[in-house]
């Protein structure tokens, strides 16, 4: 036959794993959602969202500061609050070990940024969770720098907001991590007595304890699109329950509908949506 | 009376004692002697297996079968009780009760979880893991005493708040966030009593007060030792291991500062000597009322929030 000459004679594919060229890394962004392919360029110059399914990708501290702070520029508070292993704390890691993983992966101290800036000429002070720091956990640091931001804001009369983005209680603090819900909690009723907004926005994903405490406590609840917020994760209740969730449960729009949010905002509205509400809420007070 | 796994040793004994009395029983003869000494070997046997329990074992005796619950202690402590129901919104929620409390005179608002006491119970109870309405319907009850400034007491016992679906879409999270919320202003006395589990959002959710004791043989922490294994070991089987790394008995609460008081339980448990325990907690309950009601309630409001915002542990490095 005269197709016989350009039939593969070696089954498979015979090129070995070292040999395989690889795209460089942090070049291409692949969409986890729709499969899309963009440069990873793109997708920061679109604010980290898909730009043909919308996804929002999941983002941290100095990706929020950039898109919501004037120009970028704010002042980090705070940052020199570190995690101490009080319990000693040994899993298949001991606590110690993951600390200094964690700081050395993402370079940061814990997973939380405060940062104070001007939103449109406005003055604010942002505590944002950064959910590459052990599952966003929620432990003694972050509870300390909520305590401190809303300290702040209240001595210098700002408004605050926090964006979370948690798996819910850092267990390696045991109770400590329990009682930062308390704490907090406590802390906004001085904030709220002092008559300033606070502003809760959740991101994906917003569970546990931080949904049990501060994320639902805002004058205002607002949320990305889709993002997972919930006290208990899906797979518990999946467990317990022994069937299968409806689709877009505990998803934003789930709990716009039953009530818990004010209202979902594309990433891309953020901060207009936002300067709208500050403005409303302090224009004119001293 | 069920004997837990490190009860052995005891449980042998006091089969020992049911064989002597019956022989004696039966043979009319006068065994008194060997009884006694029998009796006071068990005791003996008891104060030796509880002096030193591991948190594990304490674990065990808070889930104890024949613990004294909330509806327990009510009945023996208070003169009067008239239950509430409702949310006045859902439902009523059985795993959460409360009510007016009469104790020796003194009028406190009462709110504890429920567990059931046989297997309907425990169904119609749900384990103790209340659902928002039951959350709801207790800060009901707290607006209600803070209205006509009764003081509140809690009784915690929960393996958790519950992780189901309606759970969620009446909103678990907002509902137990805005108790802790309103707790800390609550402008009346608020003690807490951990009576036996105290797991996660689910205690806290009734458990943010002027005074929060534990007894002795509960645990109060973050997650319970079988979600905490399940978790960060992947397996179900360092249960042990979890709840001693957690440190989530009542003496390493107290060293931490993250518990006002602990309430001592009989040698063998609260639920050994029900009644002596119920006659301690209503004099701590007494005593307490009178001691937070010396200062006004600004006060305690302020020294409840300083309280909670000290809690943590951390670092500063030079920046």
């Amino acid at each position: 036959m005269s197709t016989l000459w350009f039939r593969r004679s070696n089954k498979g594919i015979q090129t070995d794993t070292k040999e395989k060229k690889e795209t460089p890394d942090g070049l291409w962004h692949k969409c986890s959602e729709c499969r899309t392919t963009i440069t990873q360029q793109e997708l920061a110059d679109n604010m980290y969202i898909c730009p043909k399914c919308d996804y929002h990708n999941r983002i941290n501290a100095k990706e929020y500061f950039e898109i919501l702070f004037d120009d970028g520029a704010f002042t980090e508070l705070f940052e020199n609050i570190r995690a101490i292993d009080k319990l000693g704390f040994v899993d298949v890691k001991p606590y110690k070990d993951r600390l200094v993983a964690a700081q050395k992966s993402t370079g940061l101290g814990d997973a939380m940024t405060v940062g104070v800036g001007k939103l449109d000429g406005r003055d604010l002070v942002i505590a944002c969770m950064n959910f590459n720091f052990i599952g966003g956990s929620m432990g003694s640091v972050v509870g300390e720098k909520i305590a401190r931001g809303i300290d702040y804001a209240i001595q210098h009369k700002l408004p605050f907001m926090i964006i979370s983005k948690s798996g819910g209680a850092r267990m390696m603090e045991s109770a400590f991590s329990l009682m930062q819900m308390a704490k907090t909690s406590a802390k906004l009723t001085q904030l709220s007595k002092a008559g300033l907004p606070y502003i809760s926005f959740m991101t994906d994903p917003t569970t546990g304890g931080v949904t049990a405490s501060f994320a639902m406590l805002g004058d205002i609840n607002i949320a990305e699109p889709k993002a997972l917020i919930g006290f208990a994760g899906p797979r518990v209740i999946k467990e317990t329950l022994k069937k299968d969730l409806p689709p877009g449960f505990q998803r934003s729009e789930f709990l716009l509908e039953h009530g818990f949010l004010d209202f979902v905002v594309n990433r891309k509205n953020l901060k207009t949506e936002l300067s709208h509400c500050l403005t409303w809420f302090m224009e004119g007070k001293k | 009376m069920q004997f837990l796994d490190f009860e052995k040793p005891l449980e042998d004994l006091v089969s020992q004692l049911d064989k002597l009395q019956s022989i004696a029983d039966k043979n009319k003869m006068d065994m008194s002697a060997s009884v006694r000494q029998l009796e006071q070997t068990i005791e003996e046997t008891r104060s030796e297996i509880y002096k030193n329990l591991t948190p594990w074992q304490r674990v065990q005796l808070s889930r104890h079968p024949e613990r004294p619950y909330t509806n327990y202690y009510i009945s023996k402590i208070c003169s009067t009780f008239t239950e509430l129901f409702g949310d006045r919104n859902v439902k009523d929620d059985k795993a959460i009760v409360g009510g007016l409390a009469d104790i020796d005179g003194q009028q406190v608002m009462i709110i504890g979880h429920q567990k059931g006491t046989n297997t309907k119970q425990r169904q119609i109870r749900n384990f103790g893991m209340a659902n928002p309405e039951g959350y709801r319907k207790a800060l009901r009850l707290m607006k209600l005493a803070e209205k006509f400034n009764r003081p509140i007491v809690t009784f915690i016992d929960t393996p958790g708040a519950y992780p189901g679906l309606e759970a969620e879409e009446r909103g678990q999270g907002e509902a137990i966030a805005r108790n802790i919320y309103e707790m800390v202003n609550m402008r009346v006395p608020v003690i807490c009593i951990i009576i036996g589990e105290g797991a996660s959002g689910g205690a806290l959710g009734i458990g943010v007060g002027d005074k929060v004791v534990m007894l002795e043989n509960t645990w109060y922490t973050v997650i319970s030792p079988e979600n905490c294994s399940s978790i960060l070991w992947r397996s179900w089987d360092y249960k042990v291991q979890a709840a001693e790394q957690l440190k989530l008995t009542s003496e390493d609460m107290s060293a931490f500062g993250l518990v006002d008081d602990v309430l001592k339980e009989p040698v063998g448990g609260a639920h050994y000597k029900p009644e002596e325990m119920a006659l301690s907690i209503k004099r701590y309950i007494l005593d307490t009322i009178k001691e937070l009601e010396q200062t006004d309630a600004d006060q305690r409001i302020e020294k409840r929030i300083e309280k909670f915002s000290s809690m943590g542990f951390f670092e500063e490095t030079e920046a």
